[in-house]
This record gives structure tokens, sequence and C-alpha cells, in this order.
């Protein structure tokens, strides 16, 4: 499972931090961890979740400020709902329920960010590679 | 041969007839069309073959509109044949566009959609277990059933398309527009959707109506309540696709009191309709809590079949992953 990709969106405000730290502290977590830094978990549009699984990733993570925490006061309650509502209509689609998390790791953590991108790493590799099937006729004609 | 007028084909493939209901639609308009075009294909109305089609050169039709999703050989056959002979090609109503209704079925699998249909429906009387094949020998002759592929296609996923007339079905005013610009030429650049590039919303009469603090504390179904006429459905808990659907239906489903379902597609800027409208309706949640949030989101029965309900096909996930 060498080659899984798993993409990580981190706030700039809190999980961001938390990343850094982790790195500051040499701390080890899995190669399959891509991140990409977005200003906040609300922004984190679900258009971009499925163009990710499409796109390669194996699975997505979404990691935001603690509730209570957020810098834009409300940003990772709208992730919470839309996570809520994205994990189960990407059940219907076969993805398993491993493939998507959203969490929370604040600029502090940085042993929370390692042990959580861990835990998602080992959610996702006894799944493998995640196939979608081709959206073209080619493969069908 | 009275001087040549332009050849026009219509076509269905994986639809209900609606579209058909549509043209018939424009009313005395339709002689009008009729008028200035020859219908060279037209299976729902009239008595033509396919070879009639076959013996046109490259390009002699003027304008093929192919409605309904591609799910099988023949469907395909027919679609790339009023290729080969079309000058233009529209896509017309949701399932060429976007996948439709039938395109719902790529939630499922083509072994489950068999063993429904052909074993286990409880109307199904069938001791042999048969199922349809493609083809082969019967009596000494040889004989072919279209193949059922193993997922539904939008038509641009098969062929080449140069316009597109959204909407389960497409409104009459859009249909005459669209016919219009393609008989005087004025048309806009190849791959247009033939609608207003706005969303429901913003053309919506209950606009006024929608706090833009609003949140959702519990969802209802419509049929469960009586809506109120005059205010937004949002506010009244009720999920509308408006936020991420394109306009240009004259707001038909709202002026009678349903919600809208979707049915033009995504407008200009989006590029997976159902993830948008999964994100503005669950953005809405009256909710702080994972509970309150689960909660809500447990209120939306099937958010696959609400979210994508003419789109599955044309979305970015297209179909959902057979599992042995």
């Amino acid at each position: 499972m060498g080659n899984l990709k798993i993409l990580t969106f981190v706030c700039n405000w809190c999980s961001y931090g938390g990343a850094d730290q982790a790195g500051g502290l040499k701390l080890v977590y899995p190669e399959s961890i891509r991140l990409v830094k977005v200003m906040c978990s609300g922004r984190v549009d679900p258009q971009m979740v499925v163009n990710a699984l499409r796109d390669g990733a194996d699975g997505v993570l979404v990691l935001g400020c603690h509730p209570g925490d957020c810098h834009y006061k409300e940003g990772n309650y709208a992730a919470q709902n839309r996570a809520t509502l994205l994990a189960p209509m990407l059940q219907q689609f076969g993805i398993e329920e491993q493939r998507f998390r959203l969490d929370w790791v604040s600029a502090g953590e940085g042993e929370r960010f390692s042990k959580v991108v861990t835990e998602m790493h080992d959610a996702v590799a006894p799944l493998g590679k995640l196939h979608l099937h081709s959206r073209s006729t080619s493969e069908v004609a | 041969m009275s001087e040549a007028k332009p050849k026009v084909a219509f076509y269905w493939c994986a639809s209900c007839g609606g579209c058909e209901e549509a043209i018939v639609d424009l009313n005395v308009a339709m002689l009008d069309v009729a008028a200035a075009i020859e219908i060279v294909l037209w299976p729902v109305a009239l008595d033509h073959k396919y070879s009639d089609v076959e013996v046109l050169a490259d390009g002699e039709i003027a304008v093929s509109f192919i409605n309904g999703a591609i799910r099988t050989d023949e469907q395909a056959h027919i679609a790339e044949l009023l290729r080969k002979k079309s000058g233009l090609v529209v896509a017309f109503g949701s399932c060429a566009h976007l996948g439709g209704i039938p395109g719902l079925a790529n939630l499922t699998s083509r072994r489950e959609i068999f063993r429904m249909s052909y074993h286990e429906s409880p109307t199904v009387v069938n001791p042999q277990k048969t199922e349809p094949i493609p083809g082969g020998q019967c009596e000494g002759k040889e004989v072919a059933l279209p193949e059922f592929w193993e997922q539904v296609h939008t038509l641009d996923q098969l062929i080449e398309v140069d316009y597109y007339l959204p909407g389960c079905p497409p409104m009459p005013g859009g249909i005459a527009n669209a016919v219009n610009a393609i008989l005087t030429g004025n048309l806009p650049a190849k791959g247009a959707v033939l609608a207003p590039d706005k969303a429901l919303c913003e053309t919506c009469g209950r606009r006024q109506s929608k706090d833009p603090r609003t949140r959702i504390a519990k969802i209802h179904r419509p049929h469960e309540i009586e809506a109120d006429p005059q205010v937004c459905f949002l506010e009244q808990g009720i999920i509308c696709c408006g936020p991420a659907t394109r306009s240009g239906c004259g707001e038909a489903c709202i002026n009678g009191n349903m919600p809208c379902s979707g049915c033009y597609g995504a407008p200009p800027g989006v590029t997976d309709q159902g993830a948008k409208l999964l994100a503005a309706i669950s953005t809405l949640f009256d909710a702080k809590t994972p509970e309150d949030a689960q909660a809500l989101a447990r209120q939306v029965v099937d958010p696959a079949g609400s979210f994508y309900r003419y789109g599955v096909p044309a979305s970015v996930l297209a179909r959902t992953i057979e599992k042995e």
C-alpha cells in the first residue's frame, strides 16, 4: 500500500499549526498524507471532496479548529454539517465510510495531528486503492 | 422534391416520452415549425425506418434532437448514426443532458436490476431463470436484442453534442427559442446550454421571503406539510434544489407549490450539482453538535437521489462502485 494517497485539508489557523508542530517535533506520520492548506475547514466544498476521489485520492481527511475555536466563529460548524450529510451520500456511491473523515486539531496539538492522520491511514490501508468506474462509454461499447 | 427545407430528426433513447410530449406542447406553434422543416426521423410520431436515415449523406440532417440517456447498444448505434448524418446535435431534456431519472440506475448495478426485474419482483414468475441475452439462434435464425450496458451514460459521454436543451421536460418556450435560433443561425458558442446563466433562486418569486440568516431545525418532505405558497421552501424546511439549479423553467414547480427538484442541471461555475446542493442545504442546518447534525442529516432520506435526481451519470462520481 505504498502509493495510497490521502488528501488532507488543514485549516490555516489551527490544523496547519498542528501539522507544523508535528513537523517541528519530528513526529513520524504516514507518507500517504498529502496536505492542502485552506483558510477554513468551512472552505472545503463537497465538490472538492468528490473531485479529489475522482482524481486519484484514496481518502479525504478534513481537519479544522475545535468547536468554539473557529477563527471565523462558525466555519467549522458548516464543515461539520456538510461532512455529516456527505458521508452517507458517499456511501450510496459505494465509497466506504473510512475514506472520508472530519476531525479537529488545534495549533498546539502536534501529537494529536500525528495520531489522527495515522488513524486515517490505518483505516484506509486495508481497503486499498479506490477504483471508481469510468464515466466514458469507451470501455463499455 | 420541393425546395430544400432543413432536415430535422427527433430520437428517443432511455426516456419516458415526456420530451416528445413537450414538442407536441408547442401546440399551434408546431405547425409553423413543421412548415419550415422536413422531419426525417421521429419514431414516436411518424413511420420512418432507420434505413431512411442510413441513405442520407453525412451532415445532411440540419439538426437532430436526441432525448433520453444511453444504456443499450441500440440507443448508442442510432445516436452515433444521427451524429454522423447531422450538422448539429442537440441533447434534448435532462436525460440526454445529464442522465436524468433513468440515470438513477447508476446507484445500483445491472446485476441488481436483472435480479429484481427477472427473478425477485413479486409479480415475476420465471422458474427457468431466463434473462435477456444480446443474441443467439432461434429456430435456425439469428435473433438479436439490444445489449443492456453496465451503466447509464449522458449523450455527450457517447457522442459530441453541440447544444443542450435542459429540463424534464424542456419548457415549450425554451424549445421554440432554440428551434428559432437554429433556423435563423443565431446560435451561441458550441457546447452552450440553451437556458439562462442564473441559478433558479435568483429568478424565484419567493426570493424576498428568504432570511439570509435562516437555519433549518427540521426537514419536512413535501407531502408532510402544507407549504406556504408565498414563502421560500428552504425557509420552511423543505429541500429545494433552487440554489444549485439553472433557471429557465419559469419556476413551473415553484408556481405549483412544489420545490425545485433540479432538472435544469447545474448553473455555470458548478462542476457537480449534487455536491453543491448538499453544501447549500447542509450549511443551513441548525446544528452545532455532531448529534444535532446527525439528527438533521438522517432526515434527508436518500441524499444521492435528492441531490443528483437528474444527474448521477453526469456527476463526478457517476456510478456506485459495484461490490462482489
